[in-house]
């Protein structure tokens, strides 16, 4: 079977080791073939001064209009805090079977938690928010399996309890979804 | 049998409504929205939601009136409202108009997901105490079927039977033998026992009321219909609907009736929804359907659909081994119900109520005793408390012929049927016993 095309694109500072991780991740789940690719855009268009956040719709739709890829899902990877209207802050947001998903690092950091820093566990989240919203674009509804990566997680705790794998119902259901 | 919890979103701003549709479809829900109060009662009358997320500043009609209108079609309906502007006084109103919760915008993430949980779960909680509200109801009625007859226990091993299928069953039957018991006693034996087992009388309502009692109505379907109403075949939802007196039925219900029993899906009366439910039917009738479907009174393909099982509860007459089991129940069940000492009943009077062939069969015989233990002397019921004096084998018989026909039929049926021991019984020769047959037109009900 022809592998899917994903392009992973990085907005600021990554390390290449980093996004390896999360493409390694990304081709495992999903059985996809990955492309990589840095953004320098200017982001100021999409921060709201009143909330001193990035309005995640917008980029999303941003990131649409400037895709010339013919890959099937665009999944950006940032380091802003993010919002959508009527939520306080989200790690990341995807178009519910559609192509473009972006993600967040800066609500999984320790440190604004008041706890001590650690890369591996910061890592660990974000490569479970990268996978969950893709998993989104895939058609992918949240699952009450308490291990699932579609577990829906609005605390790093719940990022943290569950495992970076989808479960054996949502993977069977959304190869279905894909046939 | 669990079904999606469906949302509806109704705010003015466009960037609202997609974040929250968005965050709701990945959840799992279904989910409508609604831009203005106008275009969200416009969809809440066509269409059901168990959960409306409602701003409260709206242009045209506010968040508050739009609430209230709500409540006015669907009172079951969990109304959130949402504010930019949290205001103490706007917060109470909506609480005091049964508003479930209120809320400020933008939310904690977690405490939309809370919120939503919890109305879920109320939902759920409030279905489920329904059906086990229904249950502790019906369960009582178990116990009253008494009897250790033969006949009786071939009855309740065929409701044993048949209760584990999913398959339709006809209980058949005269007046006062008990066949609603039976169904309760099939229901409350199959997997489907923690759901409602919802009863129908068909032949206490007119073709139009049936209509609207079994599909339910939407609100001005006709002149009365204030309110939108669940009918029974949707309230029997995972459960048994029991559908009594099934022979007086018109022939139009028959035809509708076919066609809910095929696709297991209706429309309310007035609406143009269609809605699923899956239940058992249970029928019940005193006639002889199959003679009925020969006369084309019945439709035979609604027979046939019906008829899958066919349980026969016997007359009271058939079973006279059952009457002082039945004394004895009815004496206790409602010497405890009028609070008074258990009391006896007079050998005699129970040789004489084992001689009579109660033609109003168990119903009748729980009517005597309820009445003997009140007009009684307390001690013990007496043939004197029994309303017996006329004549052993009934009084209400119009003419000879009729009392004929009903004891040839009894002798038949005490044996089975069989011509010839029924024509020693009676005296006469089997020659004599065919022509009686023929006249009074007697049927086996086996």
């Amino acid at each position: 079977m022809k592998k899917k095309s994903i392009q992973l694109v990085s907005h600021g500072q990554f390390e290449d080791s980093f996004i390896d991780t999360i493409a390694e991740d990304i081709a495992r789940e999903f059985n996809a073939e990955i492309k990589t690719e840095e953004c320098h855009a200017d982001l100021n268009a999409f921060y709201a001064p009143s909330r001193r956040q990035y309005d995640a719709n917008k980029l999303i739709r941003f990131l649409e209009e400037q895709s010339e890829t013919k890959a099937l899902k665009i999944i950006c990877l940032c380091q802003v805090d993010l919002f959508i209207p009527i939520l306080t802050y989200i790690f990341g947001q995807a178009v519910y079977k559609g192509k473009t998903a972006i993600a967040s690092i800066y609500r999984l950091k320790n440190e604004p938690y008041g706890m001590k820093s650690d890369d591996d566990l910061v890592l660990d989240r974000f490569r479970k928010v990268v996978i969950h919203e893709l998993g989104h674009t895939f058609g992918l509804v949240h699952c009450q399996v308490p291990s699932c990566v579609m577990r829906s997680s609005t605390y790093v705790e719940d990022l943290d309890q569950k495992k970076i794998h989808l479960c054996k119902h949502c993977r069977n259901h959304m190869e279905t979804l894909f046939e | 049998m669990s079904k999606k919890v469906s949302l509806l979103i109704v705010d003015d701003e466009e960037s609202v409504r997609d974040s929250l549709y968005n965050w709701f479809i990945e959840d799992g829900y279904d989910v409508d929205c609604a831009d203005s109060a106008k275009a969200a009662l416009t969809l809440i009358e066509s269409n059901h939601y168990d959960i409306i997320l409602a701003d409260i500043k709206m242009p045209g009609m506010d968040g508050l009136e739009m609430h209230r209108r709500i409540k006015s079609i669907n009172k079951d309906t969990i109304v959130i409202v949402m504010t930019a502007f949290a205001s103490v006084e706007t917060a109470v109103q909506a609480l005091k108009d049964g508003a479930y919760d209120y809320v400020t915008k933008p939310f904690d993430p977690d405490d939309l997901s809370h919120l939503i949980r919890n109305a879920t779960s109320q939902i759920q909680l409030k279905s489920e105490n329904e059906a086990l509200k229904n249950k502790l109801i019906s369960l009582d009625n178990i116990e009253d079927i008494v009897g250790h007859s033969d006949i009786m226990i071939k009855v309740l091993q065929e409701v044993e039977s048949v209760a584990q299928s999913n398959s339709s069953v006809i209980i058949t039957g005269e007046s006062g033998t008990g066949k609603e018991l039976i169904a309760r006693a099939i229901h409350f034996n199959s997997p489907r026992k923690f759901f409602p087992m919802v009863s129908v009388h068909c032949g206490a309502l007119s073709e139009s009321l049936l209509e609207s009692e079994l599909f339910g109505h939407e609100k001005g379907a006709f002149t009365g219909a204030m309110f939108n109403r669940k009918g029974r075949f949707e309230m029997a939802d995972g459960g048994t609907i029991f559908l009594d007196e099934i022979a007086t039925i018109s022939p139009k219900m028959q035809i509708e009736l076919l066609r809910v029993l095929e696709s297991k899906t209706f429309m309310r009366v007035g609406g143009n929804k269609e809605i699923k439910s899956d239940f058992r039917v249970i029928c019940a009738t005193n006639r002889d359907l199959k003679k009925l479907v020969e006369n084309g009174i019945f439709r035979e393909d609604l027979y046939y659909r019906l008829n899958v099982v066919n349980i026969i509860v016997p007359p009271l007459r058939q079973r006279t081994d059952d009457i002082p089991l039945l004394v004895n129940h009815f004496l206790k069940k409602y010497c405890t119900s009028m609070s008074r000492d258990l009391i006896s009943i007079d050998p005699a009077a129970l040789k004489r109520l084992q001689e009579y062939d109660f033609p109003g069969n168990v119903r009748e015989l729980e009517n005597m005793i309820e009445r003997a233990i009140v007009i009684g002397n307390g001690k013990q019921i007496t043939l004197k408390d029994l309303p017996l004096e006329r004549n052993s084998i009934g009084s209400s018989y119009k003419s000879l012929d009729e009392l004929e026909k009903k004891y040839i039929l009894e002798i038949l049926n005490k044996h089975d049927w069989n011509i010839s021991r029924s024509a020693r019984a009676l005296k006469v020769d089997r020659v004599t016993l065919y022509n009686k047959i023929k006249k009074y037109n007697l049927k086996s009900l086996k």
